[in-house]
């Protein structure tokens, strides 16, 4: 056991490593501190989440992604993470600063397998992004209820079924009906899945593993609303 | 006692608690398999075919036939699949699809008594599933979820097993004819998921008296040495009544713990099989003969019957 380390005595810099150290391990406990800590020297709690949670953040899954470390770790690291966000959402909402990104995610229709799904939802909690998960069996109506309820920047469709997989062109053809294909990015995985039947059903990208689902959004999102900005 | 028989044209293999653990090869599937996927969609079955021999090669007593590929003719690919396996090997299969045509046209051409893998207690798929298992005499892998998806809490889904086994019996289908799928989640995500499936391996075997079998590799999803939990997870599922799994033959570990669960469930009688596989062999002398002439290996006088 090492010494009980008081964080308050780290000056910043060392309280934020110390912080992607402690992400890296999945210390819930000390995030919620050092989150707490940095907030009452002054930090913004968007220059917190960003500097201090999602940097650590990247270093789990860049080590998950490469091998190193393993799915109950990167589900302690994104538990830790989280732990830090609570803290942080009620400032940042309020403050206004547009989130990370938000992705509302689900199941398809017929199928009831979510471990996969649930990964990635909370990879991509612990990238900072917002999740609202609709569980398994989701129609196109229910997607498109919490789309436009909750109006996120990703849609996350999984399916772990050959007969159900083509039920994510359903969802897609509706909101293309509904001309709303173009307001959101959507993202699809499952066991089946792969990089051909993702751009035959007009998915914007297919996701092997909840690593890489965190590296896609990140990616596409950057792409978009720097042509958003460019039209601007 | 519950015995499961699977045939093919020339060879029966046998599923039931006091035999010998059935391994249920589970290559052929296209599932993650970016190569293989794009071959067999075009028609190009030679990995197929390496699969198989290599599997039976390694022990395999059954093999499983997946062609679930996306936007791929799937009824049509499974057939040919299995068509070619079959012209290979005589261990009997386990026709592997989510899709009923795909099922019904891997059964019209298959020789023998198949596994079709797999039926869910959904209602609907219950009532597309069954009917097809009971006209072509086939026995069934009966996975133990439904619409409200997979329970966490093992009795629940000990319950649809018996939904399942019961609606069996409406068409006609023996308990003897169902072989279980307690459903193995990755223990990385969920720390109960072992004692989940050892707690229904118990309740199946002593209160359904069912034949169960599972695709043992998802227990160590995202875990390293996953060979090693396999083999793990394997033996104490054996121990807990397990009878068959789908798995990977060609991984030494996963068949060293089969083959001693095996000794050890007192399903090896003398020790045959284990002793055979793993007695040193003799050393070798100077001379580049066996070192003793020994009885062993040599021609050898019979005991008159």
């Amino acid at each position: 056991m090492a010494d009980e380390l008081d964080l308050r005595t780290l000056d910043d810099e060392e309280l934020v490593e110390q912080m992607h150290d402690d992400l890296y391990d999945g210390l819930k406990e000390e995030i919620d501190e050092g989150t707490r800590i940095l907030l009452e020297r002054g930090w913004s709690a968007e220059r917190v989440l960003n500097d201090a949670l999602v940097a650590g953040m990247t270093i789990v899954g860049i080590d998950f992604r490469d091998g190193i470390l393993f799915v109950p770790e990167v589900l302690m690291s994104a538990n830790a993470m989280k732990a830090g966000m609570e803290v942080l959402r009620p400032i940042l909402s309020a403050s206004g600063v547009e989130p990370i990104g938000k992705m509302v995610i689900g199941t398809v229709k017929g199928d009831i397998h979510d471990i996969g799904k649930n990964l990635v939802a909370m990879m991509m909690e612990g990238g900072g992004f917002e999740v609202i998960n609709l569980g398994i069996n989701n129609d196109a109506e229910k997607f498109l209820a919490a789309l436009e309820q909750h109006k996120p920047d990703f849609l996350g469709m999984s399916a772990l079924l050959t007969t159900t997989m083509p039920y994510m062109k359903v969802v897609i053809d509706e909101l293309k009906e509904r001309g709303m294909r173009d307001d959101f990015i959507v993202l699809v995985g499952g066991a089946p899945v792969n990089e051909e039947f993702a751009d035959a059903i007009g998915a914007d990208a297919y996701c092997r593993d909840a690593a890489v689902a965190v590296e896609t959004a990140k990616t596409l999102l950057a792409q978009r609303r720097a042509a958003a900005r460019a039209q601007a | 006692m519950s015995d499961t028989v699977i045939s093919s044209a020339r060879k029966e293999v046998v599923i039931g608690f006091d035999r010998p653990f059935v391994i249920i090869g589970e290559r052929i599937n296209p599932t993650g398999r970016k190569l293989l996927a794009e071959e067999m969609k075009k028609g190009d079955y030679s990995r197929v075919e390496k699969d198989a021999l290599a599997q039976v090669a390694a022990g395999a007593h059954m093999l499983d036939v997946n062609a679930g590929i996306p936007l791929a003719d799937e009824p049509r690919i499974l057939a040919e699949t299995i068509q070619l396996v079959q012209s290979l090997t005589d261990v009997p299969l386990s026709i592997d699809s989510s899709i009923i045509e795909a099922l019904e046209s891997g059964l019209s051409v298959y020789k023998g008594k198949a596994l079709v893998n797999s039926v869910t207690g959904e209602d609907e798929v219950l009532e597309r599933v069954l009917p097809l298992v009971a006209k072509y005499g086939a026995a069934v892998v009966a996975i133990s979820n439904d619409e409200t998806g997979i329970s966490e809490d093992p009795d629940v889904r000990f319950e649809v097993a018996k939904k399942i086994v019961n609606r069996a019996a409406d068409y006609g289908i023996p308990h003897t004819d169902i072989v279980v799928d307690p459903l193995v989640m990755p223990i990385g995500a969920m720390g109960t998921a072992g004692r989940q499936v050892f707690h229904l391996l118990r309740r199946l075997k002593e209160e359904l008296d069912v034949n169960s079998t599972c695709g043992a590799s998802n227990v160590s999803f995202g875990l390293p040495n996953r060979n090693g939990l396999n083999a793990a997870f394997l033996s104490m599922a054996i121990a807990s009544g397990m009878t068959s799994a789908i798995t990977n033959p060609l991984h030494e570990e996963v068949m060293q713990a089969v083959m001693g669960a095996n000794v050890m469930m007192g399903n090896d009688e003398q020790c045959v099989n284990w002793i055979k596989k793993y007695r040193e062999p003799a050393p070798v002398s100077a001379e580049g003969e066996a070192g003793r002439t020994g009885r062993r290996g040599g021609e050898r006088r019979r005991r008159s019957a």
